[in-house]
């Protein structure tokens, strides 16, 4: 009898223990994101504070949000930190890092997180060239977060001292080239185009315009050597070169922002992503508008998606789930898209009463999302690093004379051909 | 007896080379003969297959021109400098202090500091370089976009940050040098420059020879300002082995090149030793 | 008498050193000043700390500094103690297979821990260890450098001071501590000072082995903080890399002497 009552009481003590512990854990899920910043401003401290008020909002979810440098190093340190000891959950990283992703099997599809029909509305909330660079092999395997597109800006001063309409940006190449000569004086450039950082990110835009992309729609074929294409260089090369509207050889990613804002060109064409930075610094009178047309307007979509990974419990998956709903929710989209330049997201974000208000009184705020009509996706293929770093080395060799442009794609597009074949 | 205090004594320190050195310089080697493993795709044997693709990559050929050629800028001048730096220091000139302060402060900044502020310097326009060839009525130069200047940017700013150091090691032998040598040969009526190419230098060898090891090693391992300056841009003009050893290992995920090139990266420092140890040594004793 | 030449050289050496101080002024200059100087030089450009406040609000230096300090002391303090012990074997102790050993601990001269990164990467993976102090600090421990040094400064340590420490009833270790430590002391110091600037400096294998704010060095710290994809803002990179520097620049000029002759000493050898 006190044998079995001994018992009784050390299952219940057992239970009690078990329970506490369950209690423990479903008190906090801990999770840990990493994320990347590549453009200029305090986004750190954006993402903390929003992240902040996601764990004030749900106490039972510890976040620990790292910051890893450019988009390059984010994949780096979140693909390290899961062979490592201490994994990630979920991140935020390019977009375009979806096949390496795909191919290391650290992540998973969206699509097997969220079953219910709110859920699936919620999936095709986004604006759709935003889920382009998220979607293959039928499944969707990132949510945008930190999205832009490539815009144009231009110093309305400079417009106005060159006779020019400052309301009348540059709506095809030929104007580009045109004002662009008018704008070029000693003392300034016409137009600066970033050729380091992410060369094939402009390029994009370039060949879009004349009519082109730069891959097919599931990763395994680049098309660098289309004829369109090589024109797009050529015209890129021809700024310089035969215009003189831009300075010769590679211009920084980096330090462009400050060379605009020193007054050193009259128009660049950067991320949207910097738009709130520029707006804060510039002593200038300025305008943002969408890149002109070749045969078409055109501009590839850019940036992060939230990226959710397999090595995580369906707790934590539950937990990442909510974590990237709070964020892409469009009050969130839309503080986001106002503190940055970024996209708002959704349709929604733009009908929240704050950043209407914003657009409202600061236009150039919605001439990236409007320009979401002609856009495509990044380059992103198999072997995505690999590939894009030849097609950077093509343009770079070209804009710096050492190859012609042709010579230079057709090479790249020889050794991307024999990358990708595997997996054809 | 002995021999088991001593093995004792060493067993630490070697766990932790052998762990560290020499496992994966041998690993290295193991690794370079197979093929990049995926999760889709696990590693399997390939022979050399992996130095051949290497020797067919047009960039491995850029790269190794440009770690020849950054090694080839950055040595002999960085020594040369160094030595000045040295002669000059070791007289009694007014200010000596602060001369030798200032040639030797470069040294203990980080290269990753020394690249955020020489960046300034080489920004086209609003940088420093081109502020002052404005002044002069220059147009602005691109000089880290563009291919042909980029390395030698690269360059100046190692010479910069490495000659005090290699001047500390000349001071010192300066230093054992006896004065009443120079008092005596002046006596003679032998002229500066006479004496220092006659005398001086020659003494200096095994410091020239020391300094001129550790400056190509140093020329081969030192990248670090690639990450903020140039990424190995423009089309790899200023990529150099060891970052392009980076990239491919943790950018591409491609372990198996990163094998390989480490391997030529080994030889290239074993070659170093070969030199040092026969040819270099022997020339300066018999001397 | 005065040579007619030495006041040329004099001068000659002057315009190096003020050439070579130069890029450090200018990185006080842009630090002190608000942005807009950074790259207009005006001497009545007013001075400022704001872009300190903006970079210590950008960025957890704090984390950086206590880990590049837990950092440099951890290694500091290991490589103290082994390279003691393996030097004093290699100094003063008959054994097997001496020379070859010494010749395999010699090789780390020439092949540098950040050669081998790809290979070291894999082997702290498997011990659980990347993205830990430790794990930075591991390949450097055992220092072939150290070693070599200490060597050299124990061979000139007269036998007959241990011989005596020995009638004195001292172990190995009792000699070491009372005779051959005390007596390498200058030694010591040079070691400690180069391996410390050493470290604090060392970027590659701390960025490939670090993750996350709780390990990274203050370099790895500056890099990310500065990467030129953020946009560059001169003023707030030049103080964060003043901050960086900070203590040990601090150091060097108050120290200047010592380290001046640690290197000295560290290189004669």
């Amino acid at each position: 009898m006190s044998k079995r009552r001994y018992l009784l009481t050390l299952a219940v003590v057992l239970l009690c223990l078990f329970a506490l512990a369950a209690g423990v854990q479903a008190e906090k899920t801990k999770l840990t994101m990493y994320y990347p910043v590549a453009v200029g401003g305090p986004l750190t401290k954006i993402v903390d504070s929003m992240v902040a008020d996601f764990v004030k909002a749900n106490p039972d979810v510890d976040v620990k949000a790292i910051y890893a440098g450019n988009y390059n190093d984010a994949r780096i340190k979140a693909l390290a930190a899961l062979k490592s000891g201490k994994p990630a959950q979920l991140s935020v990283m390019f977009s375009i890092d979806i096949y390496d992703l795909i191919e290391q099997d650290a992540i998973i599809p969206f699509d097997d997180l969220l079953t219910t029909d709110g859920d699936k509305a919620w999936l095709n909330s986004f604006y759709p060239a935003l889920m382009e660079n998220g979607r293959t092999l039928g499944k969707t395997w990132g949510i945008p977060f930190q999205r832009s597109t490539i815009v144009m800006y231009y110093n309305k001063d400079m417009f106005r001292k060159a006779g020019l309409d400052p309301e009348k940006p540059p709506a095809t190449w030929q104007e580009l080239v045109e004002m662009g000569k008018k704008l070029t004086t000693p003392e300034h450039y016409g137009l600066m185009i970033p050729s380091t950082g992410y060369p094939y990110w402009m390029f994009g835009a370039l060949a879009k315009q004349n009519g082109e992309v730069l891959m097919d729609g599931d990763g395994k074929k680049t098309f660098f050597a289309n004829p369109g294409v090589i024109e797009a260089l050529q015209f890129w090369l021809d700024l310089s070169k035969k215009h003189g509207i831009m300075p010769k050889g590679t211009i920084e990613w980096g330090t462009l922002r400050q060379n605009f804002l020193e007054g050193k060109t009259a128009m660049m064409w950067h991320s949207t992503g910097n738009l709130t930075v520029v707006k804060k610094k510039a002593k200038f009178d300025f305008g943002v508008a969408m890149l002109p047309a070749g045969k078409m307007r055109g501009t590839p979509t850019g940036g992060g998606n939230f990226y959710i990974f397999k090595k995580t419990s369906p707790a934590e998956r539950k937990a990442a789930m909510r974590l990237i709903k709070f964020m892409t929710s469009p009050e969130r989209s839309a503080e986001w898209s106002i503190k940055t330049g970024y996209i708002g997201i959704s349709p929604a974000a733009y009908e929240t009463p704050a950043l209407k208000k914003y657009v409202e009184e600061f236009p150039p705020a919605k001439v990236a999302r409007d320009q979401l009509k002609y856009a495509t996706a990044e380059l992103s293929t198999y072997q995505t690093g690999r590939v894009r770093k030849l097609l950077d080395d093509a343009i770079q060799a070209a804009l710096t004379g050492k190859k012609s442009p042709e010579k230079a794609l057709k090479e790249a597009q020889a050794q991307a051909e024999r990358l990708l074949k595997p997996y054809q | 007896m002995m021999g088991i205090y001593a093995w004792l004594l060493l067993l630490p320190a070697s766990v932790l080379l052998v762990t560290f050195t020499h496992y994966p310089t041998v690993a290295t080697f193991i690794h370079s003969l197979f093929s990049n493993g995926t999760v889709i795709r696990p590693s399997r044997f390939v022979g050399l297959d992996n130095y051949r693709a290497v020797m067919h990559d047009p960039v491995f050929w850029k790269v190794m021109e440009n770690t020849v050629l950054f090694a080839l800028g950055t040595v002999p001048a960085s020594i040369a400098l160094a030595l000045l730096m040295a002669v000059w220091v070791n007289r009694r000139i007014p200010g000596r202090a602060f001369v030798r302060l200032s040639y030797f402060t470069p040294t203990i900044l980080p290269m990753i500091a020394v690249a955020n502020i020489w960046l300034f310097f080489y920004t086209p326009d609003i940088g420093l370089l081109d502020q002052i060839s404005a002044l002069f009525g220059g147009h602005g130069h691109n000089w880290l976009g563009d291919s042909r200047t980029v390395l030698w940017c690269l360059i100046v700013m190692t010479i910069w940050k490495e000659a005090g150091f290699f001047m500390i090691f000349y001071l010192a032998a300066l230093q054992t040098h006896s004065p009443e040598l120079e008092e005596a040969a002046r006596l003679e009526g032998a002229s500066r420059g006479a004496f220092f190419w006659r005398v001086t230098f020659p003494l200096l060898m095994p410091t020239t020879l020391f300094v001129f090891i550790n400056a190509t090693l140093n020329s081969f391992k030192l990248v670090d300002h690639l990450f903020i300056l140039t990424k190995g841009g423009p089309d790899n003009a200023s990529n150099l082995l060891l970052y392009y050893i980076y990239e491919n290992a943790f950018s591409f995920f491609d372990t198996a090149s990163a094998a390989t090139l480490t391997v030529i990266l080994l030889a290239m420092l074993a070659a170093m030793a070969i030199v040092q140890f026969t040819v270099l040594d022997k020339r300066i004793h018999y001397r | 008498m005065k040579r007619p030449g030495s006041s040329v050289e004099a001068l000659a050496a002057w315009l190096l050193a003020v050439l070579w101080i130069a890029p450090l002024v200018y990185a006080f200059w842009a630090a002190f000043h608000p942005s807009e100087y950074a790259v207009h030089f005006n001497l009545l450009a007013p001075l400022t700390l704001d872009q300190f406040r903006e970079a210590w609000r950008q960025a957890p230096f704090m984390r950086y500094y206590f880990n590049t300090f837990v950092l440099v002391t951890m290694i500091l303090a290991v490589q103290l103690v082994l390279c003691t012990l393996a030097a004093y074997a290699f100094a003063r102790l008959e054994f097997w297979g001496r020379e070859v050993m010494f010749a395999l601990v010699l090789l780390q001269l020439m092949i540098v821990p950040e050669v081998l990164i790809v290979e070291n990467y894999r082997t702290l993976a498997a011990f659980n260890l990347v993205d830990t102090i430790v794990g930075i600090g591991l390949p450097y421990m055992a220092s072939a450098f150290g070693i070599f040094l200490l060597r050299q400064s124990f061979k000139t340590i007269p036998r007959e001071l241990e011989e005596a420490a020995r009638m004195e009833g001292c172990g190995i270790m009792g000699v070491l501590w009372r005779v051959y430590v005390p007596t390498a002391r200058p030694t010591y110091l040079a070691y400690a000072l180069v391996s410390v600037s050493y470290h604090w400096n060392n970027f590659l294998w701390p960025l490939v082995v670090t993750n996350s704010v709780e390990t990274r060095p203050l370099t790895v710290g500056l890099a990310i903080f500065g990467a030129p994809e953020s946009g560059v803002d001169w003023s707030v990179i030049s103080a964060g890399t003043l901050l960086a520097v900070a203590p040990l620049l601090i150091a060097f000029f108050l120290f200047q002497r010592q380290f001046v002759q640690s290197f000295l000493h560290a290189g004669i050898k």
